[in-house]
């Protein structure tokens, strides 16, 4: 499988470098220290595609913490904090759009339509 | 129910000890992700949006009360307190942590349970009708014959690391409730001229980007060549199949480039070279695997018991049941009764720990501890005493599976989609809580009559959009969701493709759009009793798609 460092990184916005952790799977955004958080607060992001290559390099090598680490898009909001950039990612954050079953404590997402 | 031997204990056994030993080897950073992909996936176990996704393989379907208490187990101990049964008649688990699934296949090895060949490409889990060994229209139990496959193909190293994923499906009935014809192997039973039981050989179908249904290579197969011949389809596929293109290696893909004939003549060669050899069935050995098959010990029993018609007359809500979700057995005085995983504003297929809990001890009690999973993203209760229907109802209706909605237009398919799958485009589960919510009543939905709603999330096809009477397919268009619909698709013994009515409208309008087909149904239809799958075909997609189309 081609690597993601293989590929040429485009980007045309603020973006950050996410995963999933080995452990269990729970979405994890790589951080300027270069550490694993599941806080979207902690994720570093750049606008630079070259500082954006260097995240994402760092984020591969960490291969016993974090899967399949890739570049994704965040937004920022009028409080000025950064969100996902798209519903894939937003999903990733929040959880689900819908309703689990009773007695699941996963957070769900109930998006406007 | 059938009943595993010391040698699938064993290897099931075996398994676990491998993937304890594996995942140990994972985090300790002995095996990298991409040397660990492989091993995981070899045991259903995919990366998902949020976490790890364990898939179980219940072979044809067949559920036992104990196999369900497990996983009800599974549920709650490993995952979030709920499983999603799937259009493969398995089951996910959403939420497993790795360091926690070598407990848990340890746990479900107990009760001879595995993720085995949920993935990879290889057999995948062998499906066949729901109503196997009950169903008045059957020649003969197909599960007999899926399991004389499923123990050769299980962990088959020929067949182990074939072009892409290859699916089988096994048919004994008149009326085909297993979608035979989406399969890449699909093989009906029926009685040739001289009235001798076999099998008519279909191959090349699948949904996905590029849908086909199946092509009949062989009219008919006599039974001690099932073998020999299975085996000469995955020869021929192994060797021809594309390994070059992962969107142009399933089998459907060959036979069509070949042609049937042309790939049925390779078939054909390949099979004269071994069909006499071991792989010949002997009858004694097929008698052995059937005598695995412990069938229950009817009582003698009248069809139609008194109390029944009494319940009938004096409850809507159960006659709107008796008469949509509970069907004719083989059985004098008993009946299929399938249980409804298509709650108003439910996911479909989900089911919580409790619910199967619950089911397990109803079948104990009223179905000889038999449960069965259908390609549909039900359950079904195959032995139940007609006598038992008003109990059964009541005790279903407590735990919220007594929906009177089978095969009605909130009976839908769809797969996990965007709330959980790392593939999809698009959201197919909210698509289907509104589209429950909008025909909640339930006498608008007998008025409808039978109509299949299928949804996937990508064009991947979990959700068997194409074949459904209603097909809706997520895209994504500009970082939206869009959603194309198709009309006129069918599983059944006439299967047939839907076809595209036209643009993708957005998420936001797709129940408006079903809405809307449905009312232009009912102005259409030539009499009440003319189904939906019918007057589209009488009138084919055009008025449907003006009535669409014509205010958006």
């Amino acid at each position: 499988m081609t690597s993601p460092l293989d590929q040429k990184i485009r980007i045309s916005g603020p973006v950050m470098v996410t995963a999933n952790r080995v452990g269990d799977g729970a979405v994890v955004y790589r951080s300027a220290d270069a550490r694993w958080s599941t806080d979207l607060a902690d994720a570093a992001v750049t606008s630079d595609a070259a500082v954006a290559r260097e995240l994402l390099k760092s984020a591969i090598d960490d291969d016993l913490n974090a899967v399949g680490s890739y570049i994704a898009p965040v937004k920022r909001t009028e409080t000025g904090r950064f969100q996902p950039g798209n519903l894939r990612e937003l999903i990733r954050w929040r959880g689900p759009s819908i309703v689990l079953p009773a007695g699941s404590s996963v957070p769900s997402l109930v998006l406007q339509n | 129910m059938y009943v595993y031997d010391a040698f699938d204990r064993t290897l099931v056994a075996e398994r676990v000890a491998e993937f304890r030993d594996q995942v140990a080897r994972r985090f300790s950073g002995e095996l990298t992700e991409d040397e660990f992909k492989p091993l995981r996936l070899m045991n259903g176990v995919y990366l998902q949006l949020h976490a790890y996704m364990l898939r179980i393989a219940i072979p044809y379907g067949t559920l036992s009360s104990e196999q369900l208490r497990m996983l009800a187990h599974i549920a709650r101990r490993y995952d979030r307190g709920y499983g999603h049964f799937t259009t493969r008649t398995n089951i996910q688990f959403h939420w497993i942590k790795l360091d926690e699934l070598p407990a848990a296949m340890a746990d479900l090895a107990s009760v001879g349970m595995h993720g085995m060949q949920t993935s990879g490409n290889n057999v995948r889990n062998i499906t066949t009708d729901q109503w196997a060994g009950v169903a008045p229209d059957e020649i003969e139990d197909p599960r007999i014959w899926a399991e004389v496959i499923r123990q050769h193909v299980t962990l088959h190293p020929e067949f182990s690391f074939m072009p892409r994923k290859f699916k089988i499906c096994v048919g004994t009935s008149s009326h085909d409730r297993a979608a035979l014809r989406i399969h890449d192997l699909a093989l009906r039973m029926h009685r040739n001229d001289a009235g001798e039981l076999g099998f008519e050989v279909m191959v090349g179908g699948g949904l996905g980007r590029t849908p086909y249904l199946a092509k009949t290579i062989k009219p008919f197969l006599h039974k001690r060549d099932l073998l020999s011949y299975v085996e000469a389809v995955l020869r021929t596929y192994n060797q021809f199949g594309r390994r070059d293109n992962v969107w142009k290696a399933r089998i459907k893909i060959l036979v069509h480039d070949l042609g049937p004939e042309a790939f049925a003549k390779e078939v054909e060669t390949e099979w004269e070279a071994i069909k006499n050899g071991t792989l010949a069935l002997d009858p004694a050995a097929v008698m052995e695997i059937a005598g695995r098959f412990i069938y229950p010990d009817y009582a003698r029993l009248d069809d139609n018991p008194p109390e029944l018609a009494e319940k009938r007359r004096g409850d809507r809500r159960f006659a709107a049941w008796l008469d949509n979700s509970v069907a004719n057995h083989k059985a004098p005085g008993y009946a299929i009764v399938t249980l409804s995983l298509k709650p108003e504003g439910g996911t479909p297929g989900d089911c919580t720990a409790e619910q199967m809990d619950a089911i397990a001890d109803l079948a104990d009690r009223y179905s000889f501890g038999e449960i069965r999973v259908g390609h549909e993203q039900n359950m079904v209760m195959p032995h139940v005493a007609q006598r038992d229907l008003p109990a059964v109802w009541r005790a279903l209706d407590e735990i919220g599976v007594a929906g009177g909605n089978i095969g009605l237009v909130s009976d839908i398919i769809a797969c996990p989609g965007l709330d959980y799958c790392s593939l999809a485009n698009a959201r197919s589960i909210p698509i289907a809580q509104e589209l429950t919510r909008r025909f909640r009543n339930i006498d608008l939905q007998r008025d409808l009559g039978r109509l299949h709603i299928n949804i996937s999330g990508c064009i991947n096809a979990c959700g068997h959009h194409h074949v459904g009477h209603i097909g809706i397919l997520g895209v994504e268009k500009n970082g939206e969701e869009f959603y194309q619909i198709t009309l006129g698709g069918k599983a059944d013994e006439d299967a047939k493709l839907g076809t595209l009515i036209g643009p993708a409208v957005p998420y936001a309008q797709v129940a408006d759009v079903v809405e809307d087909i449905a009312a232009a149904y009912l102005e259409l239809r030539q009499r009440p009793d003319e189904l939906f799958i019918d007057t589209v075909n009488r009138l084919g997609v055009e008025p449907f798609k003006e009535r669409v189309y014509a205010t958006r």
